[in-house]
């Protein structure tokens, strides 16, 4: 848990203009209620169960063991979630929270559009107005995203300033909550932001851990040797890795995106490139120039293509208990095509930054070793972009 | 004593309220705003506040947010912003507030920060999306110093919030007059003078009121309810509607002559 205001060690915190501090207090308020409040928690249940499909399976990826030749590997497949991937847990907790505080409205910002289609999923079923903000030129690259949320009823404000991409949406979304803050709810995607979203995201996100934790058990006995998730803000991760981490011997595997080079601006490992700061309300590791300035960033993938990263986990970073490391965009591409020949998944192309390390690590451990791979989201939203990127490979 | 204070002090006596105008440091160019902000010190300005241009201004409207980046494409940077502060302080001595996001202070070192914008001849720092709770050691650099350090209030600050940002600001506190950010608008808040009123009793600070004022005559309202009136938005775009054009100079200093008269002849 971190501190009360919102630290984990030196990261985390509640770093925003005075106008939404109001908000943030509320929210923590409504959050902690809603944790004691056994008719919140059955509805959410229910819905988790009877809308989201929770519990979503624990899958053993047989042929890709073999292929591999080394540990036994297992998919957590939130691919197989409402909407497609991990992002429903969040928006559908956060817009119940929007609710018992009497707020009519929710926004939320999107990159690839996973978290603006499961806002506008959920808002729907909960009768919510919801706008969702998203860089004009994501929403280019992810039109069929676009058209979804619209069909549920969302607006999907373009943002034109700044890069244009996921941090600018964010910052359009800050921007909206300050102005409209007493009836809205701001839908944070990822386990990033001001106290209190990156505890609130993590614990709606940590029932995946939960039910892997269960289902490992009853699959195989034991608890799993290694664990693998990619990492953009770290939402997926920190879902699947928090009920582990007391179990020492769950050896615990971030993934960032590597990009195209670990040169500034081809790559969004923030690890291995960033320093600390503060960026959007919370400090933590960021990718910025020597004068304080947010740099530029690039991957594949959009959800990891983030310049911060969870407070949580730049605090698991520093202790040691994860380790985190990153895999290229042609690693995940790779990837990407193995998984969907060998099982017939075709992964996010997040999630294929996933897939991409169990390629690295399990060949070298025994086949008594086991591996739990969160398989986040699943990759229809990526095909057209895969496509162009393996066919221009091949004509290379 | 601090040149804020002692401004606020001298204002005090006369019964008069504050002219605080905002510029973006580098827009259009360092040498631009150095001028700029010697004509609005001319011009009857008080307490000039001086923006750091930064990649994500997360409390700006679009007009300050575009003069930021027009700043950042020419390369200013928070190092150069102090070299100008120094520049401007060789020409005038008018009261000087840098007006910042964390990440660039934090970037250059808190401690760092707060020696060589002092020794700059900057008098405060309003670090934007650093709210008192979490900003003691940034206080208390600045506090070495001999800069003040100005925080926001906001209409949603509790009664509560207000007694603690009332213990933490220096001579006065920023109140953002209405929810949202930066930019200007056709009509103030209603109820802006019981506001004010209010954040002055919990606070216990002088009130300077923000966001959203942009003509001679909503500066004149405002100046009858705070002790401060802050404009910025309406200036940042008449110097990017201007800028180059060999009337810039002469069109800022008019249009903050009106300001300056507009707010002067008000009474609180």
């Amino acid at each position: 848990m971190p501190d009360a205001r919102g630290r984990y060690g030196v990261f985390g915190g509640k770093y925003v203009p005075e106008t939404l501090m109001y908000a943030l207090d509320q929210l923590e308020e409504a959050f902690l209620n809603a944790r004691q409040d056994a008719a919140f928690q059955k509805e959410l249940t229910q819905l988790q169960q009877q809308y989201v499909g929770r519990p979503t399976p624990l899958y053993f990826a047989g042929r890709l063991t073999r292929h591999l030749g080394g540990a036994r590997i297992y998919f957590k497949r939130e691919d197989l979630a409402h909407t497609g991937a991990h992002k429903i847990n969040n928006a559908l907790g956060q817009c119940l929270l929007a609710r018992s505080m009497g707020k009519p409205r929710v926004i939320a910002e999107t990159g690839a559009g996973q978290h603006g289609v499961a806002t506008a999923t959920a808002a729907a079923l909960l009768g919510l107005q919801c706008d969702v903000y998203m860089g004009a030129e994501d929403m280019e690259r992810q039109r069929l995203n676009v058209f979804r949320m619209q069909l549920m009823g969302t607006r999907v404000i373009p943002v034109t300033s700044g890069s244009r991409t996921l941090k600018d949406a964010i910052n359009e979304a800050l921007r909206d909550w300050a102005a409209q803050v007493e009836r809205t709810h701001y839908v944070l995607g990822t386990v990033h932001g001001p106290h209190p979203f990156p505890l609130i995201c993590r614990e709606f996100q940590s029932i995946i851990g939960k039910e892997a934790h269960e289902q490992i058990l009853k699959a195989e006995g034991r608890l799993p040797d290694m664990m693998i998730a990619c990492v953009g803000g770290g939402s997926n991760a920190l879902g699947l890795f928090h009920p582990f981490l007391k179990e020492e011997d769950v050896r615990l595997i971030g993934v960032e995106a590597g990009g195209i080079s670990l040169v500034p601006g081809m790559h969004a490992a923030r690890f291995a490139g960033g320093t600390p700061g503060m960026l959007q309300g919370a400090m933590s590791y960021v990718l910025q120039d020597e004068n304080g300035l947010i740099g530029r960033t690039h991957s594949v993938s959009a959800g990891l293509d983030y310049a911060s990263v969870g407070p949580e986990h730049a605090w698991l970073h520093d202790s040691g208990r994860v380790h985190y490391t990153h895999v290229s965009d042609q690693e995940a591409l790779d990837a990407f095509q193995l998984c969907s020949r060998l099982e017939g998944i075709l992964p996010a192309l997040e999630s294929a930054h996933a897939v991409a390390e169990v390629i690295k690590q399990a060949p070298a451990l025994s086949p008594e070793k086991i591996i739990v791979m969160n398989m986040s989201g699943r990759g229809d939203k990526d095909v057209e972009q895969a496509a162009r990127f393996i066919l221009a490979g091949e004509e290379a | 004593m601090n040149r804020i204070a002692q401004r606020l002090a001298a204002l005090k006596e006369q019964q008069a309220a504050a002219f605080i105008p905002f510029i973006t440091g580098g827009d259009p160019d360092l040498s631009g705003s150095e001028d700029i902000a010697v004509t609005l010190a001319e011009q009857g300005a008080d307490i000039i506040e001086y923006g750091v241009p930064y990649s994500d201004p997360v409390g700006d409207g679009i007009v300050i947010q575009e003069a930021s980046l027009r700043a950042l494409a020419q390369g200013v940077t928070l190092r150069k912003i102090l070299a100008s502060v120094e520049r401007i302080r060789k020409r005038s001595d008018v009261p000087l507030m840098l007006f910042s996001y964390l990440n660039p202070i934090l970037s250059y070192g808190v401690e760092r920060f707060a020696r060589d914008a002092a020794a700059a001849g900057a008098d405060g720092v309003l670090c934007v999306d650093l709210p008192p709770d979490d900003a003691e050691d940034y206080r208390n650099a600045l506090k070495a110093n001999n800069l003040e350090s100005i925080f926001l209030a906001a209409p949603t600050s509790t009664d509560a919030r207000l007694q603690f940002i009332g213990s933490a600001t220096g001579s006065f506190v920023y109140y953002i007059s209405r929810l949202g950010v930066t930019g200007e608008q056709a009509a103030l808040s209603t109820g802006l003078a019981a506001a004010v009123a209010r954040v002055r009793e919990q606070c216990g600070k002088p009130v300077a009121v923000g966001f959203g004022i942009s003509t001679p005559e909503q500066a004149h309202e405002v100046a009858g309810a705070a002790e401060g009136v802050v404009v910025g938005s309406a200036i940042v775009r008449l110097i990017a509607q201007k800028a180059g054009a060999p009337d810039m100079l002469r069109t800022v200093a008019e249009f903050a002559r009106h300001l300056a008269e507009a707010i002067k002849k008000g009474n609180i």
